[in-house]
């Protein structure tokens, strides 16, 4: 007669333990964000352009989109409980708009792009590639368009229960389906190559390094204002409900929410967030594909924010940028190596440590400042009495 | 914090079946405003699945009123938007939040989106009195997860209050809780049930015998007996099918 | 009509082998709700032990009858391997057993690639499977899509009478139904569980041998087919067969339909769109057991 539990508690979620209950603690709220903030600043505009080779910065310039997807995947599935596979998707909305523009721009008015006139199916412009001429449509759609589908998918399967493994699996199918459509419609979308070859990015030329410049600070800067965006949904009121949804959307809807409309929206949030970093990926890389959103890609974006810690703000954005370092780092001198240690830090990160890197800094801080804290694990499991415990929050 | 008006629930003829096992068989509930009423029976009467129907967790056919209000036929969270709180045999509180946050959820309901964006600047009253009444006002900032099973029972029924439960279902409150953790619910439901109606599932027959004011038996999901405690435990038929096993081993 | 039931043959093929492939995961996923994304792997390595077995069993029908069970075998201890190393570990957590079981894939294909080498391989098949069986009215229907479709459905029956018959199928059934009970009741849940995988992968393995029929074989193969076979499951509802035999010939059916009148990407889409539709409708997929649990 015992019902299922109503409220469990995630293991991987223990780092990410919002900060209202950390009060009092000496260095927090505005003053140790804006220190973080100006830290996080000094690095990426002034340390990383300073440091870097022009090529290395590009290739920042490119983890830092990633990292932007894994800023939404962290509140879609580290505080929501959402896990999202399809990701590459919103990527790939906010991508193509982005491409299918600078595209348009690049072959001028009234022409078509090289690809199209390569595979010389059409005559003229199909109607669906019109508005993305104009870049008061396709700035916009590439952060709209991601939203809208998030909004459509996820109303329709939120509203009907369907989570867990089940949304998993279909976001991932969302991320099949997109490809073949994308391989398939070769004569409009480029096929399997994808748009490539971008030239110029609203007037200015890609090749010149200077440029490429510009583009990896706008990107930097789109990525601190995403983190500062998570960080305010963290700490309002509802990013706790998120985290109530998360660990118990029955009983959220037993105090008389509906879930599904809270989950909606950081879905909807993450896509955005896909999409912006979609559309900066393009004229950071020059290309769109979809071998760069499918389902492999998908569930990469997923790889760095469980390495990082997905229920932190910086773990999702560190773990990106590691993981396509690493990658890149390793992939370059031994392919195959790299699949295997990619398999493999996957298969022990999610584990055997599921609050992710995150969570080892979290247990080093807490032993450091209270010993009895750092059994931090020992929160998800049947608590003992509290007179007999050591408190934790008084640290 | 105090609801408008008090109201009673009055269930009609209340059927539930799962695949073809009937589960609830025609119960007939009247709970007066401002009633403690206790809910009990043996395992598989009933009790448990009268309450998820009222709460609109499981379909079923009849009628059931809180007020002049129909419940069947709506979904959870509009049942309880309006007035209807319950608690869990297992205590569901959200463990990675902390005492404060998860009484401040349960007040929110009714909050705009915009509220929602902004971080909380400080305490709710109504957070405040209901860490009060629930004794947990020093442990406001503790993680939920970390409180002693008593006190995420206290909490839960505290969600309540503060969500403006008008309809208390409590399903079990005082499950492996300590002799004072229990006089300490009982004088709790006390104060609760001064503006609110309480319904109660409980095995426990000394709690019960201290704090029902009226009490229905269940049996294989019909109501066997009703009526206050020592009309209920005069009753042959009730001793028959439960309080004479029951109360020999609780003994 | 020719082309009506020409398709509709098209579409129940499909379905054949989307069936092999989501028996297996009916078993792991439908019945003891682990998400296992090497079971695509599993599929590779029963394709792979067919490629090997007719390096020294030449003769090709030989081969492919010696290597259904040894596929099975193959696969099977993959699968139990798997099972007591990792998901034993995560059966609280499904999500991330989903996780880890996708980098143990990542690891597995280049593995493939590392032993058999990217290009992908083909085998020869047997002449008998070769060729078209002619029917009336002007039809003709390959035989290898008949042998397929004859082996799902052995398969689905062979599953349905262990399942309902032997010991072992009945305490299969009871740890699904209740574990806790089950448990108390001395059946030893471990054990059953290892099996149950043993079953789960090793019908992945035979629809691995299956495939070497219509394609070449390749590290990634896997990949591809366990998504659609995952929908099958979901859409067919969890805890028994009879949902996603349905579903893997209805959605096989639509799937060639859309294709016929429109292009095989479109075809995707509608079917993933009819997918999301039908949840609509049945989010708990075709078939539940109706519970008081929540889940």
């Amino acid at each position: 007669m015992t019902a299922a539990p109503l409220v469990r508690t995630d293991p991987a979620a223990v780092a990410g333990t919002p900060p209202g209950g950390r009060r009092g603690r000496r260095f927090d709220g505005p003053a140790r964000t804006a220190v973080g903030f100006a830290l996080g600043a000094a690095l990426l505009f002034a340390v990383a352009p300073l440091a870097l080779s022009d090529f290395r910065l590009s290739l920042l310039a490119k983890y830092l989109c990633v990292a932007m997807v894994g800023v939404g995947i962290g509140i879609a599935w580290g505080r929501g409980g959402m896990l999202t596979l399809g990701q590459g998707v919103f990527f790939g909305l906010g991508g193509y708009a982005m491409a299918m523009h600078l595209k348009l721009a690049d072959a001028g008015p009234g022409e078509l792009p090289d690809f199209m006139q390569l595979y010389g199916q059409l005559d003229e412009l199909p109607l669906w590639w019109r508005p993305f001429a104009s870049p008061w449509i396709a700035l916009p759609a590439t952060v709209l368009l991601p939203m809208v589908v998030a909004f459509g998918l996820g109303s329709l399967v939120f509203r009907r229960r369907v989570r867990g493994a089940y949304f998993a699996i279909l976001s991932q199918a969302l991320a099949a389906a997109m490809v073949i459509l994308l391989v398939g419609q070769q004569g409009t979308t480029g096929g399997t190559n994808g748009l490539t070859d971008i030239q110029g990015f609203f007037g200015y030329d890609l090749d010149d390094p200077v440029n490429q410049r510009m583009v990896y600070f706008i990107i930097a800067a789109s990525l601190l204002a995403l983190l500062a965006l998570a960080r305010q949904l963290f700490r309002s009121r509802y990013g706790e409900l998120l985290v109530a949804v998360r660990d118990g959307e029955e009983r959220v809807r037993f105090l008389g929410y509906d879930p599904a409309g809270v989950k909606l929206v950081g879905y909807v949030i993450a896509a955005g967030m896909a999409g912006l970093a979609g559309a900066l990926f393009v004229p950071a890389v020059g290309i769109i594909s979809p071998a760069l959103i499918g389902i492999v890609p998908s569930i990469e974006f997923v790889i760095g924010v469980a390495v990082g810690g997905r229920a932190t703000l910086l773990g999702p954005v560190l773990g990106a940028v590691a993981v396509a370092w690493a990658r890149t780092a390793l992939s370059e001198r031994f392919p195959g190596t790299w699949t295997y240690l990619q398999g493999l830090l996957f298969v022990l990160v999610v584990a055997f440590l599921p609050g992710g890197l995150a969570s080892l800094w979290v247990l080093a801080r807490q032993r450091r400042s209270d010993p009895a804290g750092a059994r931090w694990w020992r929160r998800s499991r049947p608590v003992e009495p509290a007179e007999n415990r050591t408190e934790v929050s008084a640290a | 914090m105090t609801g408008p008006q008090l109201d009673g629930l009055c269930v009609r003829d209340l059927r539930v079946t799962f695949d073809g096992f009937t589960a609830v068989d025609g119960v007939d509930l009247d709970v007066p405003p401002g009633d403690i009423r206790f809910l009990i029976g043996p395992n598989g009467a009933g009790k448990t699945t009268v309450v998820d129907a009222v709460t609109g967790l499981v379909r079923a056919t009849g009628s059931a009123r809180f007020g002049d209000r129909e419940l069947l036929g709506r979904d959870v969270h509009r049942i309880a938007r309006l007035g209807i709180g319950r608690t869990f045999q297992t205590a569901s509180v959200f463990e990675e939040l902390t005492v404060v946050q998860n009484l401040d959820i349960a007040a929110g309901v009714t909050r705009s989106w915009w509220t929602l964006a902004r971080r909380r600047n400080r305490i709710p009253d109504e957070v405040v009195a209901a860490l009060e009444t629930i004794g947990l006002s020093d442990r406001g900032d503790q993680l939920a997860g970390t409180l002693a099973h008593g006190q995420k029972q206290w909490l839960e029924i505290g969600m309540l209050l503060v969500s403006d439960a008008r309809l208390l279902l409590l399903d079990e409150p005082v499950a492996g809780m300590s002799h004072e953790e229990r006089d300490a619910t009982g004088a709790l439901l006390e104060t609760v049930s001064r503006d609110r109606t309480v319904v109660v599932i409980e095995h426990d027959m000394d709690f019960l015998r201290r704090f029902a004011r009226s009490v229905t038996v269940l049996h294989a999901g019909r109501v066997l007996s009703e009526g206050t405690v020592a009309q209920v435990q005069a009753d042959p038929r009730v001793q028959e099918v439960y309080l004479g096993v029951d109360t020999a081993t609780e003994a | 009509m020719t082309v009506l039931f020409g398709q509709l043959f098209t579409g129940i093929s499909i379905g054949a082998v989307l069936l092999l492939i989501a028996l297996g995961l009916a078993l792991t996923f439908g019945q003891m709700n682990v998400i296992n994304m090497a079971h695509g792997e599993f599929i590779m390595a029963g394709a792979y032990t067919t490629y090997v077995l007719q390096q020294t069993v030449t003769a090709a029908g030989w081969s492919l009858l010696v290597a259904l069970p040894v596929a099975f075998a193959v696969a099977g201890t993959m699968g139990v391997l798997l099972e007591v190393l990792l998901i034993r570990r995560l059966y609280a957590r499904p999500l991330d057993t989903l996780l880890v079981t996708w980098g143990v894939s990542l690891m597995l294909q280049q593995l493939a690639r590392d032993v058999f080498g990217s290009p992908n391989v083909q085998t020869r098949a047997p002449a008998l499977l070769t060729g078209n069986v002619s029917l009336p009215g002007g039809l003709t229907v390959a035989n290898n899509r008949l042998f397929i479709l004859a082996l799902a459905l052995a398969a689905v029956l062979a599953l349905t009478l262990a399942l309902r018959l032997t010991p072992l199928g009945r305490r299969i059934r009871a740890v699904v139904q209740n574990r806790d009970l089950a448990a108390v009741s001395g059946i030893p849940t471990a054990r059953v569980d290892r099996t149950t995988f043993f079953i789960g992968s090793g019908l992945a393995g035979v629809a691995g041998v299956a495939l070497t029929l219509l394609g070449p074989i390749g590290p990634t193969m896997g990949t591809n087919l366990i998504i659609d076979a995952f929908l099958v499951v979901v859409v067919g509802g969890i805890g028994q067969l009879k949902g996603s035999v349905i579903v893997a010939f209805a959605l096989g059916v639509l799937q060639a339909t859309g294709e016929y009148l429109t292009t095989l990407s479109v075809a995707k889409v509608i079917v993933f769109v009819a997918i999301v539709a039908f949840l609509q409708w049945r989010p708990q997929g075709l078939f539940t057991l109706r519970t008081r649990s929540l889940a």
